[in-house]
């Protein structure tokens, strides 16, 4: 250490002692305070337990012992530097040459009957596949035409989601409600979305001309996007959002997509109007509702 | 010491030689190595409040019809699942503090396996001989990110169940099996009676037994192979430097855990997370607006809502516009994650061994790209609050929208030409980051100038030295092994001169206890018996018999 070597110090061991003194005392007080904390969390759990102080009281408790523990193995104990030699991670040449030679005298001799060798592949092979089928045919049912269909069939009387049915003359202009078919109130599938807009603004697609009855437009509420209920209508633009990815679908021209993610328009319910005056369905949505998947075309 | 129950195991294991060299492990030092050791102690937090939440939730989505503690949803039907997280909430006993502590603990483990990936990348940890446990780290980032968003679903409540409602779509998105995975996994349609038991049999039981597996195979390939270590004085491609596992390294190793898990308990018990009561109960046909995922979730939700509406048909079959960012996106960066040594390697040809770590800004490259993918993730995970964006700043969504678009393209650009630049400038001028002596311009009487170079100050230096090491040595008891293992003399004479050394006594000037003669501080006296001389200026091993002259003179071997 270039030219420079220190005075022996006379009271160099009572310096040494002094410091180790005073990390020791900060150890304890360390220890201390934790101790003290878990008898107060005791009391706070004797007397019913509160969020915010068993949250303070565990810092405390738990934060004592650590900070005790750090300083002791930090400036109470040796640090080093030690070194050690890394031994070689390889193996020598010889060693994997014995390894080599005892996997093959192994593997000659089971070789050596090779069609018991295929026939075991073939037995545990078989079992694998075999123990696969009740998960396969347990888990759930194939999904065949589950993603085609909803729970809306013709005459399906629309309903609240307390099971009341909608009355033609309940809701208002520019008045939006989400509605079930009769007997399925709450379900994620069918639910629709059945929205009031001003009568003369509506620019019906082709094919939809009866679709609206009054007015009356039903879309599925089911994002074409990720699936999530398209549940914010903004009366002023008439247009729904999908509060999960902001796309923004237009009410007034058949729920086309007009912004963010969503691919394609909302399908629509063909309503109708039963002879007491209640809303129906005239058939179910023509089809499929909600996300994409492979089998669609 | 009572040696008999040593005796004893050793007698039926034979352990003695196998935790002699475990407890005289050396680790070598620094602050980086730590993060994770942060992420193994949250994963022991999450199985401690873990059990403890099994013991009062009730993974069932029968209805019922509330009359607990929380008076604003009495009446209301709700699954089991969410009544039970609402019971352990408010009537357990230190509840609310276990579920918001192991909602914590989540996060806290996801960032810090995140941390720790990035700093194993940039330092170029991965290479050589560690490819293995880089690719069991990947699986383990992956597996702790599905398990963080199951135990996010568990309580059923509105914010989650939207969250399970997408990941249903992203399912069904896949190609070919899509529809049939999503069958079998919700038992049938969305949402069935199933989907929450079988989240909680994965999340509780198959998850955390891979991972604790693969946790277990992680940390033994690291303790096989030995840790990496910064390049520095005496440290080599063939050597570890550092401290001894026994006590020094257990203590603050253990000691971390204690401070790890004390934030996350005053995280849990001061600051709310997820507070489901508020949210309500799922029901399908509602939604709550502005609901972000858990932070981890974040860039993929910024990328569902950045990916252009495109849906692809054709053949009778449709792509899914959600399976571009929802499956692609995640397959692409978990694939490029794993393959990383190997990328890498094809650029790099080098097939050398590597125990010493890179200076971040001495691989140019590697930092480069490093800096554009995190930011890239970054501008994804932002994008995940389009909405509150907008809202905050009060301007349209649509120009938020298309400002990410484009950001995501070309801030990582950008940040990358910095990055680049700074490691190159930085890596072109020698010790950069090290302190520098000052230059002293002296006049002398006939107005001559002259620079020299100030004296160094050997107080500082000594104490940099006693800090973050001197020179190294080896440990008394495994220089003694060797010595036995090669027939030498040993001598035990001076192992308690070697114990009492502390680096307390280079703390005195911190502290202000400065002794008379300044410096000396740093200096301990060998022939009183009282110290090692660990902090000696020649940095030397402990006394020994067979070479006493040579001990205070050189500290060499």
């Amino acid at each position: 250490m270039s030219g420079f070597t220190p005075d022996l110090e006379l009271n160099q061991n009572e310096i040494v002692k002094q410091v180790e003194r005073r990390y020791e005392r900060i150890v304890g007080i360390s220890f201390t305070i934790s101790l003290l904390a878990s008898i107060a969390l005791g009391v706070v759990f004797w007397q019913g337990g509160q969020t915010q102080a068993e949250g303070a009281l565990l810092f405390v408790v738990l934060g004592g012992l650590g900070f005790g523990i750090v300083a002791w193995g930090k400036y109470l104990v040796p640090q080093g530097p030690y070194v050690q030699e890394r031994e070689e991670l390889r193996s020598p040449a010889d060693e994997k040459q014995a390894f080599v030679e005892s996997l093959e005298r192994g593997e000659s001799l089971l070789l050596r009957r090779s069609f018991l060798v295929k026939l075991l592949g073939g037995a545990v092979g078989a079992f694998g596949i075999i123990t696969l089928f009740p998960f396969i045919r347990s888990l759930g049912p194939q999904p065949k035409k589950m993603l085609y269909v909803t729970n809306w069939k013709k005459g399906s009387h629309l309903v609240r989601p307390d099971g009341s049915k909608v009355h033609v003359s309940e809701l208002e202009v520019g008045g939006v409600l989400t509605v079930f078919p009769e007997g399925h109130a709450g379900g994620a599938i069918s639910q629709t979305i059945l929205i009031r807009p001003a009568f003369q603004d509506i620019v019906t697609k082709p094919g939809r001309e009866t679709w609206g009855p009054q007015g009356y437009l039903a879309y599925s509420k089911v994002c074409t996007h990720a699936g999530c209920p398209v549940g914010l209508y903004q009366e002023l633009t008439q247009q729904l959002l999908c509060p999960c990815h902001q796309s923004l679908f237009d009410v007034l021209s058949g729920a086309n997509p007009v912004f963010g993610p969503a691919p394609r328009p909302l399908p629509q319910l063909p309503l109708a109007v039963d002879s007491k005056g209640y809303l129906i369905a005239q058939s179910g949505y023509n089809e499929p509702i909600g996300p994409g998947f492979w089998e669609r075309a | 010491m009572n040696l008999e129950p040593i005796e004893w195991v050793d007698d039926r294991l034979g352990t003695a030689k196998f935790t002699r060299k475990s407890l005289n492990k050396i680790f070598p030092d620094h602050w980086s190595f730590m993060l994770g050791e942060i992420a193994m102690y949250s994963f022991f937090i999450l199985l401690g409040t873990g059990v403890f939440l099994t013991l009062f939730f009730n993974p069932s989505m029968a209805t019922t019809v509330y009359h607990g503690s929380y008076t604003p949803l009495d009446g209301h039907t709700m699954s089991q699942a969410y009544a039970s997280t609402l019971n352990l909430s408010f009537n357990v006993r230190a509840g609310l503090v276990m579920r918001q502590m192991h909602h914590w603990a989540a996060n806290v483990f996801i960032a810090a396996i995140v941390v720790h990936l990035l700093r194993v990348f940039f330092t170029g940890a991965f290479r050589k001989p560690r490819e293995i446990n880089w690719v069991i780290g990947s699986i383990l980032l992956i597996l702790a990110i599905v398990e963080g968003f199951l135990g996010y679903s568990l309580p059923d409540d509105l914010v989650s169940g939207t969250g399970i409602r997408i990941a249903y779509s992203i399912i069904l998105s896949v190609p070919i099996i899509g529809s049939y995975a999503a069958s079998f996994l919700f038992g049938g349609q969305f949402p069935g009676h199933v989907i929450i038991p079988r989240f909680y049999s994965i999340h509780i039981l198959l998850i955390p037994a891979l991972m604790a597996g693969l946790l277990g195979a992680h940390l033994a390939i690291m303790w096989h192979q030995k840790h990496t270590q910064f390049k520095g004085k005496g440290r080599t491609e063939k050597n570890v430097v550092g401290v001894a596992m026994w006590p020094a390294y257990a203590l603050q190793a253990g000691g971390f855990f204690f401070l790890t898990a004390a934030v996350i308990a005053a995280l849990g018990g001061l600051f709310q997370i997820n507070p489901i009561w508020l949210y309500g109960p799922y029901i399908p046909y509602k939604v709550s607006y502005a609901v972000q995922p858990d932070w981890y979730m974040g860039w993929l939700d910024g990328a569902l809502r950045l990916f252009p509406s495109w849906e692809i048909t054709g053949f009778g079959h449709m792509i899914p516009a959600v399976f571009f960012p929802a499956v692609l996106l995640p397959g692409v960066t978990f694939g490029l994650l794993i393959l990383w040594p190997w990328i890498e390697r094809k650029f790099t040809k080098d097939y050398e061994y590597h125990n010493l770590l890179d200076n971040p800004r001495d691989n140019t490259w590697r930092t480069t790209i490093g800096v554009a993918v995190i930011t890239f993730y970054m501008v994804l995970f932002f994008a995940s609050s389009t909405d509150v964006l907008a809202n905050f700043f009060n301007v349209s969504l649509n120009l938020v929208l298309w400002s990410f678009r484009v950001a995501v393209f070309v801030v990582p650009v950008i940040t990358a030409v910095i990055a680049h630049k700074i490691t190159k400038e930085a890596s072109a001028v020698p010790g950069a980051g090290r302190p520098r002596k000052a230059m002293v311009i002296m006049r002398s009487d006939e107005g001559e100038y002259t620079t020299v170079e100030s004296p160094g100050r050997p107080e500082l230096e000594l104490k940099h030295q006693a800090i973050h090491g001197g020179e190294p040595m080896e440990l008394p008891e495994e220089e003694r092994a060797h010595k036995r293992e090669l027939g030498e003399p040993v001598s035990v004479d001076n192992e308690a001169a070697f114990a009492t050394a502390s680096p307390a006594v280079v703390l005195a000037e911190e502290i202000g206890e400065r002794p008379s003669g300044g410096t000396g501080v740093f200096r301990i006296p060998r022939a009183a018996g009282s110290g090692g001389g660990l902090f000696s200026p020649r940095g030397s091993r402990p006394n020994r018999v067979d070479n006493d002259e040579a001990n205070g003179k050189d500290g060499d071997r």
